[in-house]
């Protein structure tokens, strides 16, 4: 719309200015369609990362059966109502002897319950296993072509809808067969490392900026040390995985393999520990913490600071009382950035040896561990279709962990807020 | 160039001799000597730049939370010397307590705001009656009193600068500091801030800065003007006397165009 032009009168000169109104306009709206362009690619990238997620979490899959269960029944009583000991019995006569003890040894037969035998049978003699998974945009628009397919190729097997991210997923541990995969061992190991991480960050890193912002003297070392600090952050990760391995895994191995404590497990004694991984992933996030904890710390208004001092509170008081709850929901929000990245780390672990295949859980610092992207890396590097549909549902699952630890730093800011307002 | 040299003495609560302020290599305040008598208000007056609040939060080593700062010369408060190195000066920002020019309550409950500097410098009485107590000297008692556990922020601009004044009160100073304590207020607040000094200066001695030369008249006993050296831009002190004497019939010419307003 061609905007109106207001009257000139005899006391307005405007001849000294160029008529260029409707330029600088046009000059605005190009620069907002490039703003709101910028948004729209973020936003459709987001979309599609997240529907290619979703492709493979859900869809329709073709299962067979070693041993049709229907045979299984024994006296008319069908497989899913038979007491124990016809459980036991059905397994024992169909797995291997060495299976069998392999089993028992794992945990004794008369300590398990009725249902993990049930479904012990049911995987190892059923044996249910998916010969092929089709995506989720195939299962919604190509049914018929489907079904055909399935009855055309794998006469023998059922067609059903599966979500690949569902109860039993998240319950159990890693295994070979992606239909009883699981991501519990990765799930507790991702939030012991990060956890340990955390510990370990958090206080020497928000202490290290409280020195570097309230103690330190502004002089050329000290300007050296920060500006290597934020060097630090842009470090490549793996580099943190081969100061970790050769730090944490080779030197400090007494340590960190839980030998020195008393702790002696020789299957874990080389180190590569939980312990190891989140101490590495500390490193990593330390810098990060130190960054946005001094940015927080610097923000706090030098009048607040006055006060305390102008009241006879020593330097101490004064960052203990005011500096640093002021300062904390910025300094949460930057470990709330270094939760996100250490959760999401790959590589370093990888270095320091996480364990690829792992399916007992982590019962403390000087366990083995997987973690949860180090399980999703792991299973998209396999050949099978599969594995792509459980690595989906892992990486749904390690979203869900980082929004859910963020929501709790984020809870925790606002408390902190809030108690600086009211 | 100072009122009186006599040495120190009940008669004076704090004195100045020959204090020089340097921020790194820039002289902001020279060779300045300055007898302050105890509980009265002494106005420091000058243009811009002239180095008064540099003097003033040199009365109570504040300027050494700037690290570039350097000051020489001395400072006695009760025949001490407060910049002697044995001397700490967390112990002295106790005893010369500062009220800042924007007012900058905790962000705590009004209670708090008071409560704390006691508490931390080890205040071994009744606390209720304490903040009961410096909120009612500091003229604030009868607006807050049912609503002491909400935030020191919650307050209008004037109600928080009584506020901070009954922050400092409550860690019971000698002396109070005041950097411009009334010019971020609207003229009501202003006027009950100028009333409230009035009232403190029976009890404690106030040193306060201003650019209201009004104001230096109405509330001071004593007024030291500041300017600017010629030569050198640093801060030194002109002439200093009682308030009536220095308003009505200054020594100095550049003083007397100074407050009928003819420069500065």
């Amino acid at each position: 719309m061609k905007a109106r032009p207001l009257k000139d009168t005899v006391h307005l000169n405007t001849s000294d200015f160029a008529p260029n109104l409707a330029q600088r306009h046009r000059v605005g709206r190009f620069w907002l369609f490039v703003f709101q362009g910028s948004t729209l690619v973020g936003i459709v990238v987001l979309s599609m990362l997240l529907l290619n997620i979703l492709n493979s979490t859900f869809g329709y899959v073709a299962v067979e059966n070693k041993i049709d269960p229907d045979t299984l029944a024994v006296n008319g009583v069908p497989l899913e109502d038979l007491p124990q000991e016809e459980l036991l019995r059905l397994l024992q006569e169909n797995v291997s002897a060495g299976l069998y003890r392999g089993l028992e040894s794992q945990q004794p037969f008369a300590e398990r319950s009725r249902q993990d035998v049930y479904n012990l049978v049911l995987e190892r003699v059923v044996e249910p296993h998916v010969v092929k998974s089709w995506s989720l945009q195939d299962s919604l628009f190509r049914r018929a072509q489907i079904a055909a397919e399935v009855a055309d190729a794998y006469p023998e097997a059922d067609l059903q809808f599966r979500s690949w991210l569902n109860a039993q997923f998240m319950r159990q541990p890693q295994s070979a067969k992606a239909q009883s995969a699981g991501v519990r061992t990765a799930i507790l190991g991702s939030l012991w490392t990060v956890g340990i991480a955390i510990v370990f960050a958090f206080p020497i890193g928000v202490g290290g900026a409280i020195y570097l912002e309230e103690y330190a003297a502004d002089n050329a070392f000290n300007r050296v040390i920060r500006t290597n600090i934020n060097n630090l952050a842009g470090v490549p990760s793996i580099i943190y995985g081969m100061l970790g391995l050769a730090i944490f895994v080779r030197a400090l191995e007494p340590l960190t393999s839980g030998a020195l404590l008393g702790y002696a497990d020789s299957t874990t004694a080389n180190g590569r520990t939980i312990l190891s991984a989140g101490l590495t992933l500390g490193l990593l996030i330390l810098p990060l913490i130190i960054i946005n904890a001094q940015e927080a710390i610097r923000a706090v208004p030098s009048s607040l600071r006055q006060a305390s001092f102008g009241i006879g509170a020593t330097r101490w008081q004064t960052v203990w009382y005011h500096v640093l709850p002021y300062a904390m929901p910025g300094i949460l929000t930057g470990t709330i950035l270094a939760i996100s990245r250490a959760m999401g780390e790959t590589a370093p672990l990888v270095v320091i040896g996480a364990s690829t295949f792992i399916n007992v859980d982590p019962n403390g610092p000087f366990a083995k561990f997987t973690t949860l992207p180090t399980q999703i890396y792991q299973w998209t590097s396999r050949p099978q279709d599969v594995f792509r549909n459980i690595a989906a549902a892992a990486i749904i699952v390690l979203v869900m962990l980082v929004l859910s630890l963020n929501a709790t730093a984020v809870i925790l800011r606002r408390r902190f807020s809030r108690r600086l307002d009211s | 160039m100072t009122a009186s040299t006599d040495s120190s003495n009940g008669n004076y609560a704090i004195e100045a001799r020959n204090l020089r302020v340097y921020y790194g290599d820039f002289l902001a305040v020279k060779d300045v000597s300055l007898n302050i008598p105890r509980q009265k208000i002494t106005a420091l007056i000058g243009p811009s730049g002239c180095g008064k609040s540099t003097m003033l939060r040199a009365f109570n080593r504040m300027n050494e939370l700037i690290p570039t700062v350097r000051t020489t010369g001395e400072i006695l408060y009760n025949a001490v010397n407060i910049y002697d190195p044995d001397i700490d000066a967390v112990e002295v920002r106790r005893r010369i307590g500062m009220v800042f020019q924007k007012p900058n309550p905790f962000p705590k409950s009004i209670y708090e705001n008071v409560a704390w500097g006691a508490r931390i410098n080890g205040y071994k009485g009744p606390m209720d009656e304490l903040v009961c107590e410096s909120l009612r000297q500091a003229a604030l008692w009868d607006e807050v009193k049912d609503k002491l556990n909400q935030s020191g922020l919650s307050l209008s601009g004037g109600q928080q600068q009584r506020l901070c004044i009954a922050r400092a009160i409550a860690v019971k100073p000698d002396i109070i500091l005041m950097d411009e304590p009334a010019s971020a207020l609207d003229p009501i607040a202003t006027l009950r801030i100028e009333e409230l000094m009035q009232d403190l200066a029976r009890q404690y001695t106030l040193i306060v800065v201003t650019h209201n030369m009004q104001q230096a008249a109405r509330v001071s006993d004593y007024t030291a003007f500041f300017s600017l050296d010629e030569e050198d831009r640093s801060g030194i002190l002109i002439e200093y006397g009682a308030t009536k004497k220095l308003f009505t019939n200054p020594e100095k010419k550049i003083t007397e165009d100074y407050i009928t307003g003819r420069f500065g």
